[in-house]
């Protein structure tokens, strides 16, 4: 099976480790991955702003870019979940049926990492070992959008000495949000004060998630306030074994 | 030949939708009250909760929603055949029909029917529409005073406040402000009154019984109305309601043209969806319907004032007319962490919460003014509200969709682009070529010169507003591109 891995535009400039943890994964389980370099970013910061003819090149260039291979896998529910509910409707409004066409079938192979990892692949234990008191904020657009529903979880719960510990109002938004947390910086804040205290509440070394973006976000807050507390990324804790972690 | 005139326009919808702040100043004000945070945090958690369970015990319950959807669609569909099969029906039973187009046509409508009653008071039934419409205001103008007789609206209103949430318009207040309430405003309470549930709830009830008992007309909202047999329906908690639509001689309906289902099937999907997703009961305690007129029973003169209000406008968008489908049960308003935190207040519409940024900006017209072009803005787009939304109104794509409305018609407006819409457009010439991508983001490590001991702590307007409260990352010394492209090519 050809993988792609997309990285993101988030990932691949801000957060490279992320990626590398997800070639690093996805190869210790015997899979070929390939990273095509024409790739770029998803759009949807364009489409959630409104600026949905801005995201209409974006789009062409994703499906052009991962059009051939068997499968695409991105360490992020939002982006995944902008290129399966977005892509056909940003070509649709331009009145480009062909690109939309194109655009829903590329998405039906375009997966979040836990369910390439659970779903297409099938498997829960990858081998990880991470010896470290870890608490897991499922990401919004991953859980509602996608459905990923206790993927993410199933494969943590096999990770190796790690202890793993439940996030109170996990379910709540952290208050990112794309452009929400510049245009309504006081509710996002007013939203990630209060899940910053669910997540010191757990005594957690590390707070996880599917979506570097959520974790650029809490991890901001714990930063700013010197917490301790750092986060990481569900696939950099995935890619870890006894002689790396 | 024939001479193309363009297509209609509906006109927008006046009265209480518009704020005089945008969301985020609005907002802003609302989260330096802690008060009110905790009281809407305690509020909204304990309704979620006791949602969440009952509706836990429906099998059924996604087919439900799914009926619900679907019956609003196809009512939705041919809106204008079945109105008018239920203004035949109501006249028929006695009823009298009044169309009006906007607010002020309402009020007017409402006004002139108490004035031919020859009453100066009437007592009102809880309703989101003649809030909506402001009728309080224009009765008090025209010399006819209205007294609410849902509890919490009474309290909103002895306060001289406005609603903050569709169901509990009173949720900002707790027991001791309500107490406070009551001694400066209620006539006649008693003043050792003491702020437990009980005793507040018979002051009400002793006050409100006076008027009850007194008044010649009532006014109401309705739930539904069913076309087939020209019914009105409420459903509500207190029993308040009923004695108003059956004690006055006059009775005077406003209802917003979507409240409309075909037939008494369809009330049946409602009536199960309704209760459990607002107040989180099994079953509302009290659902009065009536039919036209009744001689000897109930009231004796029956008018129903048909509001449009700008609903054409919406129904006239293919995406946003979902938000028509909405039955006020304000489960979206009790998810939502915006809400949860802000209050109903910030929202400047009648309508706050999830369904109030999708639809009284639809009303209104999106870029009327800046408070209504704010609130599609107004969410992280957790998508919470569309989850419990017990007629699957996807708020979240409406939400997206009203964005780019308001970007489109704002480019239309004006000659010059925003300062974001700059942006915007050069970051799509950016990314859509990744040569261009490669070289922004080298770019992007001049910020590296920004870090102090591992992180980012301020930024210049607006990423100003990010480092206000969060720390940014550094960017890497090296891309991932860069990297697969030093070790993998």
């Amino acid at each position: 099976m050809r993988i792609a891995l997309f990285a993101t535009c988030l990932v691949d400039t801000l957060f490279p480790d992320v990626a590398k943890a997800t070639v690093r994964l996805l190869r210790r389980l015997g899979h070929d991955v390939d990273f095509p370099l024409q790739q770029t970013c998803c759009g949807q910061m364009h489409v959630n702003t409104g600026y949905q003819r801005e995201a209409l090149p974006l789009v062409r260039n994703y499906v052009e870019t991962f059009k051939p291979y068997d499968a695409v896998v991105a360490p992020s529910g939002s982006c995944v979940g902008s290129v399966r509910h977005q892509h056909a409707m940003v070509a649709r409004r331009a009145g480009d049926e062909e690109l939309a066409m194109r655009a829903e079938r590329v998405a039906a192979r375009t997966y979040e990492l836990s369910e390439l990892l659970v779903d297409v692949l099938g498997v829960e234990d990858v081998g990880a070992e991470y010896p470290h008191r870890v608490t897991y904020h499922p990401t919004c657009h991953s859980m509602r959008m996608l459905r990923v529903h206790d993927k993410p979880l199933r494969l943590l719960r096999n990770v190796r000495g790690m202890d793993l510990v439940e996030l109170p109002g996990a379910d709540v938004c952290c208050g990112f949000g794309g452009t929400f947390a510049i245009k309504n910086s006081d509710v996002s804040t007013a939203m990630l004060s209060d899940k910053m205290s669910n997540v010191l509440l757990t005594r957690a070394e590390v707070c996880t998630a599917g979506d570097s973006s959520c974790l650029m976000h809490i991890g901001g807050g714990l930063s700013r306030l010197r917490s301790g507390v750092r986060t990481v990324h569900i696939a950099e804790i995935l890619a870890s074994s006894a002689d790396r972690s | 030949m024939t001479t193309f005139l363009g297509m209609p326009t509906a006109p927008s919808g006046v009265g209480m939708l518009r704020g005089e702040k945008p969301f985020p100043a609005a907002a802003r004000d609302a989260l330096a009250d802690a008060q009110l945070r905790r009281n809407i945090g305690a509020a909204t958690n304990t309704i979620r909760a006791k949602r969440a369970a009952v509706v836990q015990e429906v099998p059924d319950w996604e087919e439900l929603r799914e009926a619900g959807r679907a019956i609003k669609a196809a009512t939705m569909r041919e809106l204008d055949r079945h109105l008018e099969h239920l203004e035949a029906e109501v006249t028929a039973r006695g009823g009298t029909v009044h169309w009006a187009s906007d607010a002020n046509d309402a009020n007017d409508i409402v006004r002139r029917i108490v004035e031919a009653a020859g009453a100066h008071q009437v007592v009102k039934v809880k309703s989101m529409a003649t809030q909506e419409i402001g009728l309080n205001e224009a009765l008090e103008a025209a010399g006819i005073t209205a007294y609410e007789t849902d509890l919490a609206e009474l309290i909103v209103q002895l306060a001289h406040d406005r609603p903050s949430h569709i169901l509990v318009p009173a949720i900002h207040f707790n027991r001791a402000e309500i107490r406070e309430i009551f001694l400066a405003a209620m006539p006649g309470v008693d003043p050792g009154l003491v702020d437990d549930p009980a005793h507040l709830a018979e002051a009400a009830r002793t006050y409100l019984r006076r008027k009850f008992l007194t008044a010649k007309v009532a006014i109401s909202g309705a739930n539904f109305a069913v076309a087939e047999t020209g019914t009105l329906a409420v459903v509500e908690s207190e029993g308040n309601g009923r004695m108003c639509l059956t004690l006055p001689e006059t009775l005077i309906t406003v209802m917003g043209i979507e409240k409309l289902v075909p037939t008494w099937q369809d009330v049946e999907v409602f009536l199960q969806l309704l209760p459990r997703s607002s107040t989180g009961e099994r079953m509302n305690p009290y659902t009065s319907m009536w039919t036209g007129v009744t001689p000897g029973d109930g009231p004796q003169a029956f008018h129903l004032v048909l509001l449009d209000n700008g609903r054409t406008a919406v129904l006239a968008d293919d995406v946003g007319r979902e938000a028509l489908h909405c039955i006020r049960c304000s489960a979206c308003l009790n998810v939502c962490p915006v809400y949860e935190r802000t209050g109903g207040h910030a929202y400047g519409s009648v309508y706050p919460g999830p369904i109030g940024a999708i639809l009284s900006p639809q009303l209104t017209g999106v870029n009327e003014n800046p408070a209504s072009a704010s609130l599609p803005y107004a969410s992280s787009l957790c998508g919470a509200c569309y989850d419990v939304c017990p007629v699957k109104i996807d708020i979240p794509s409406i939400l997206i969709h009203l964005r780019a409305r308001h970007v489109e018609e704002a480019r239309t407006e004006h000659a010059l682009p925003t300062p974001e819409a700059l942006a915007m457009a050069a970051a799509s010439w950016v990314m859509s070529d990744s040569g261009r991508w490669a070289r922004a983001q080298r770019g992007s490590r001049l910020g590296r010169r920004l870090a102090r001991r591992g992180s980012i702590g301020r930024l210049p307007p607006p990423l100003s507003r990010w480092t206000a409260a969060r720390d940014a990352p550094v960017p890497p010394k090296e891309t991932f591109r860069e990297w697969w492209t030093a070790n993998e090519e």
